[in-house]
């Protein structure tokens, strides 16, 4: 069987007229497609800005689509469910409308939800005199936020494909084993700060509570906001069963200040303030020791990240000279990662 | 060979290009990835102005660390092979916990943030702009 061509523009836009006009239960020629626009997204989705005039209304929504051909590799119909989740928890989450993992609706698994209007540039929040309310909401928002996130039942039927650890494994120790092995699969040079980081993580592995619903990738940039603060928490796909103090730990990793480093909370917030907030609206007691594993994990992570971009380009798959300089970025998390070992008690 | 313009020159002026013509001619993502451009060819620029100095440290470094007072090979690609060798044996002594406490893991961290310092020379442009 061959990979499923492309659809162009006019295609993709009458398929989608199509399966919204079914799924409100009218005649295709009752709905219309405004506007259909593609926008900048990274290679592991796609999304598009769609207008659609429709006998309830207009409708402003955002279609988040696999790659074509890439069918397998993700469950859109999972991250649907996930957002349904979290809506439900009180997590400002964009609306789900409508989805189907049926790759003959649109070429791809996809969904359909709201588009919440505001800004997602991280430097626009850190830099713009017009963003200093919701620089000094978002950090107490974002934590409330994520306690919510967390609040969330796993044990829902409707959740069960979520990845996460083997049971009885520790989640903590799985990341790092996981962190640490692709790092040594993709490093073409030997790195002694890796090395250096994987032996002080796995010698303090925290003891994880019960296991809860991780956004898997919570930080400034995955986020809407306004010039009041947090709108809207984006981009679940990889959210998973593990650790609610992963989520917490990331949200402090370095490269999410954006240069901003004497605020550890994404350039704009304390860890104090955050883990106020979070516990205030209902999070677990955040073991301080525990968030400082998670932190210096996330770095780690973040490192492989680098890695894994650089190979992209490497191996000659996407000769993207931002993959390509993405590689060189490998020296600011190793500096935070040598500032993380000196720290130690 | 003594050719002027010399190599970090002619990269300067490809550096000047693209930020001041091609940047603001451009938006969206290629206006982005022109901006990455500049900053690409800057730190090459940098690269090359730094890299012999920042092997030959940095080979210093590893002998000191391995006791190992062997000279540097001479030429630039066989200095890169015999760090790339030590480093390999830094992490072998790492795995095997030599580094795990004690006066060789303090001589060990003083090295790597030199090196770090090194690179980040090359790689952080001189004045700050926040990143992404």
């Amino acid at each position: 069987m061959s990979a499923p061509a492309e659809l162009s523009s006019a295609e993709l836009s009458t398929r989608l007229v199509g399966f919204v006009a079914r799924e409100l239960g009218v005649p295709a020629e009752r709905v219309r497609a405004a506007s259909l626009r593609r926008l900048a997204g990274g290679a592991s989705r796609e999304l598009f800005a769609v207008d659609l005039e429709t006998p309830e209304g207009a409708l402003e929504l955002v279609l988040r689509r696999d790659p074509p051909g890439r069918i397998g590799e993700s469950d859109r119909g999972l991250e649907m469910r996930v957002l349904q989740a979290a809506a439900e928890a009180g997590v400002p989450v964009p609306r789900v409308h409508w989805g189907s993992s049926d790759p003959a609706v649109l070429g791809a698994p996809f969904f359909l939800m709201d588009r919440v209007e505001g800004e997602t540039l991280a430097r626009r929040l850190l830099r713009d005199p017009g963003f200093a309310q919701a620089r000094r909401a978002m950090t107490r928002q974002l934590g409330a936020a994520l306690a919510r996130v967390h609040a969330v039942d796993v044990r829902r039927p409707e959740l069960a494909a979520l990845p996460g650890p083997p049971p009885g494994a520790s989640p903590a120790r799985a990341v790092v084993e996981q962190t640490a092995e692709r790092a040594r699969a993709l490093a073409l040079e030997p790195h002694p700060v890796l090395e250096l980081m994987e032996r002080w993580l796995l010698e303090r592995v925290p003891a994880s509570g019960p296991a809860a619903l991780v956004h898997g990738d919570y930080r400034i940039g995955n986020v809407i906001f306004g010039p009041e603060g947090l709108r809207a928490i984006l981009d679940w796909e990889l959210a998973h069963v593990g650790d609610p103090l992963e989520d917490l730990g990331w949200l402090c990793v370095r490269t999410w200040r954006f240069g901003s480093d004497a605020l550890p909370v994404g350039g704009i917030g304390t860890r104090e303030e955050l883990v106020a907030a979070y516990e205030e609206a209902g999070g677990r007691r955040v073991d301080r020791e525990a968030l400082r594993f998670w932190e210096a994990c996330g770095n780690f992570r973040v490192a492989v990240v680098w890695l894994q971009q650089s190979r992209i380009f490497l191996d000659g798959k996407v000769p993207s000279v931002e993959l390509a300089s993405l590689g060189r970025r490998t020296a600011e998390t190793e500096e935070e990662l040598l500032r993380l070992l000196r720290e130690e008690a | 060979m003594n050719d002027r313009p010399d190599a970090v020159e002619l990269l300067r002026a490809v550096e000047r290009f693209l930020e001041r013509d091609v940047v603001p001619a451009l938006d969206g993502v290629r206006q982005f990835h022109a901006r990455v451009a500049a900053n690409v060819v800057a730190m090459v620029a940098r690269e090359i102005e730094t890299e012999e100095a920042h092997l030959a440290a940095e080979w210093a470094g590893l002998a000191e660390l391995l006791g190992d007072a062997t000279p540097a090979p001479p030429g630039r690609e066989a200095a890169q092979a015999g760090i790339l060798a030590r480093n390999r044996e830094l992490v072998r002594r790492i795995r095997a916990g030599e580094a795990d406490a004690g006066p060789w893991r303090e001589r060990l961290l003083a090295h790597l943030e030199r090196v770090s310092a090194a690179r980040l020379e090359v790689t952080r442009p001189p004045r700050q702009r926040g990143g992404a």
